[in-house]
């Protein structure tokens, strides 16, 4: 009865191994050479401690809105390639339609220049 | 016209009249990006919504007269008169703020075409939250009329107070759409669908009328709904939204959003919940509490803007004692007056857009004076306006009154048709002291009402709704036939149950 759950287990193993395993490699084979830089959680990110009143330019929250776009699309693209064959022709034709309201809006947005920088 | 929704080729015919819109929209939204640059292509865009709306109005009038029926198994979008009949009134607000704003857009200098491409979309999503035969399907065209809505009252990125009305309106809304959210939640919870005629069937089937998790539900769809059509206590945010917006904006949020917010309210009341009279009680106090504060507070008003606001409120109760009834008299007398209210607000809008500038926010009863003397033809028409407000006999606001009167009156409710009668003269302490303004005072100087005029297209579109207004008023036959089926339609015909 437990058997379906083999691969659960496995997963959490394989989880396990894997992000304890980077860890240790990385210690093993890298040149000790500690900066306050490296030792910050995320190196390339933000810092990690400051004041919570920093501003940040509003162009971030466009390229966020234009990555739920394409996030959504995915989520409503997975279900439907796992149907594909029960839903037939309708469910291609609805998937097109879905995709081209998207792609007018993506065009709005790339026309309209929210995906310069400057 | 059967249609069984079930099939693709059913459901698109069904659906022809959003589908026609939705491609208006993307087609406009694709010339605004692509031609933005040009000086020219906000009025192109506006006349080509125009289009898009007539022959989206031409889609609803097709399927209305091919008797288009529903057939098979309950799907998610309804197919019946109540549906056609709202949609159209949607269209004709949207129609007539296209109008307004042909005109208002460039003598505000707000350059974004893309004002009407949100006005289109929000016409779309009150079409699909009035047609929808599902809570699900209505909480998205809810959402998507709402932040269409949004946009537009911060369309105007220049006015420190159409930023506030926009945040405000937006942060309210956003609450409002958790608490629907929450009461769709709790309903399913309660009946196990989210199909309306199903839940009518499962409330009757499991008799649910006492059940608290249903009760709950429906309470909080209630305060949802409530926000969203501005009744009392759920108003605090309208007068301040709609005294910063754009005053065509204004109108369309007073007339098409608010007559949206009803429609769905009177399908999900009198459709799923017409076995429930639990809600009977909810709505009553909410119309008395909107009629009595929506008429006294709007008495204190001297700007014309936050005066229109509040008496915007007050007729949201009057709808609400309408909605109260519960019977199919009560839908119908909510269709016929949404007609009348659209046609009445949006005029009264229009009047005040042309009286001021830069948003006429401070446009005072007082500054109409001598109005008459000056512009003959824009004070008689706001006098229609106001008298079709106040529901003076001769006017369509008139009938209107009426038929929600005896709605009320069938079914039973007298003490409220006679609070609402009550509220009524109380109106007319702030709707007629615009008229004396404009008949009985004198112009403060010589060029006084030089800037008030009204051109173009928004001209055709004041003269058309003063004339409706009395058309109404006095031929009301027609329309009031065409509310009745509309109205009649919403019965449940046969008692679908979830077949267990």
């Amino acid at each position: 009865m437990m058997r379906e759950y083999l691969s659960l287990v496995l997963l959490a193993v394989f989880v396990i191994v894997n992000g304890v395993g980077m860890i240790l490699i990385s210690h093993l084979i890298l040149p000790p050479r500690p900066t306050p830089v490296k030792q910050t959680p995320y190196e390339s990110g933000m810092p990690p401690i400051g004041t919570v009143r920093e501003r940040f330019s509003v162009k971030f929250y466009l390229v966020a809105m234009l990555f739920i776009v394409f996030d959504i699309e995915t989520v409503f693209l997975i279900p439907w390639g796992v149907a594909f064959r029960q839903l037939g022709l309708f469910g291609l034709v609805e998937m097109l339609v879905f995709i081209v309201i998207l792609l007018v809006g993506y065009a709005y947005a790339w026309k309209r220049g929210a995906l310069e920088w400057d | 016209m059967p249609l069984d929704l079930t099939t693709p080729g059913g459901i698109t015919l069904a659906l022809t009249p959003e589908l026609v819109l939705t491609v208006w929209v993307l087609v406009l939204m694709l010339v605004a990006a692509w031609r933005h640059r040009d000086a020219g292509v906000q009025r192109e865009v506006g006349l080509l919504t125009v289009i898009g709306l007539v022959s989206t109005g031409l889609a609803v009038a097709w399927l209305w007269a091919q008797g288009a029926t529903p057939v098979g198994l309950p799907a998610m979008m309804a197919l019946d008169g109540f549906r056609f009949a709202t949609s159209l009134v949607f269209l004709l607000g949207a129609l007539l703020t296209v109008m307004l704003s042909l005109g208002y857009v460039d003598r505000e200098r707000i350059q974004a075409p893309e004002y009407y491409v949100l006005i289109l979309l929000g016409t779309l999503g009150m079409m699909f939250m009035a047609g929808a035969a599902d809570l699900v399907v209505m909480f998205l065209g809810l959402e998507l009329m709402s932040v269409a809505v949004y946009v537009l009252a911060g369309v105007n990125r220049r006015s420190v107070f159409a930023a506030e009305a926009a945040l405000k309106y937006f942060l309210l809304g956003a609450f409002a759409s958790g608490f629907f959210l929450y009461g769709i939640a709790l309903v399913y919870g309660a009946t196990g669908t989210t199909n309306l005629w199903l839940i009518h069937g499962r409330v009757l089937e499991l008799g649910l009328g006492s059940n608290v998790m249903m009760i709950a539900g429906i309470g909080l769809l209630l305060i949802g709904f409530g926000f969203k059509v501005a009744a009392v206590p759920f108003h605090m945010w309208t007068p301040d939204v709609y005294d910063g917006s754009p005053t065509p904006v204004t109108a369309f949020m007073a007339a098409a959003v608010k007559a949206a917010g009803f429609a769905a309210l009177v399908r999900v009341l009198h459709q799923a919940f017409d076995g429930l009279p639990i809600w009977h009680g909810a709505v009553w106090w909410l119309a008395v509490i909107t009629m009595v504060v929506g008429n006294v507070i709007a008495l204190a008003q001297r700007p014309l803007k936050r005066m229109l606001a509040y008496s915007s409120i007050a007729h949201a109760g009057y709808l609400l004692v309408a909605v109260a009834s519960g019977s199919a008299i009560g839908s119908a007398a909510f269709l016929f007056y949404a007609v009348v209210y659209t046609l009445m607000t949006i005029g009264a809008f229009a009047v005040l857009a042309a009286a001021g500038t830069g948003g006429e926010q401070g446009v005072l009863i007082d500054d109409l004076n001598g109005l008459a003397t000056r512009r003959p033809w824009i004070a008689a028409a706001m006098t229609v306006f106001m008298l079709s407000l106040l529901g003076f006999p001769g006017t369509a606001g008139f009938i209107g009154k009426w038929y929600i009167l005896s709605a009320a009156v069938d079914a039973d409710q007298r003490l409220l048709a006679v609070i609402l009668v009550g509220a009524s003269v109380v109106s007319a302490g702030f709707y007629l002291p615009p008229i004396m303004a404009m008949y009985m005072r004198p112009a403060p100087s010589a060029e006084a009402h030089q800037a008030t005029r009204i051109v173009g297209a928004a001209r055709w579109a004041v003269g058309v709704m003063a004339v409706a207004l009395l058309l109404f008023g006095f031929w009301p036959n027609r329309a009031l036939d065409a509310a009745r089926r509309g109205g009649e339609s919403l019965r449940p015909a046969t008692l679908y149950t979830l077949g267990r």
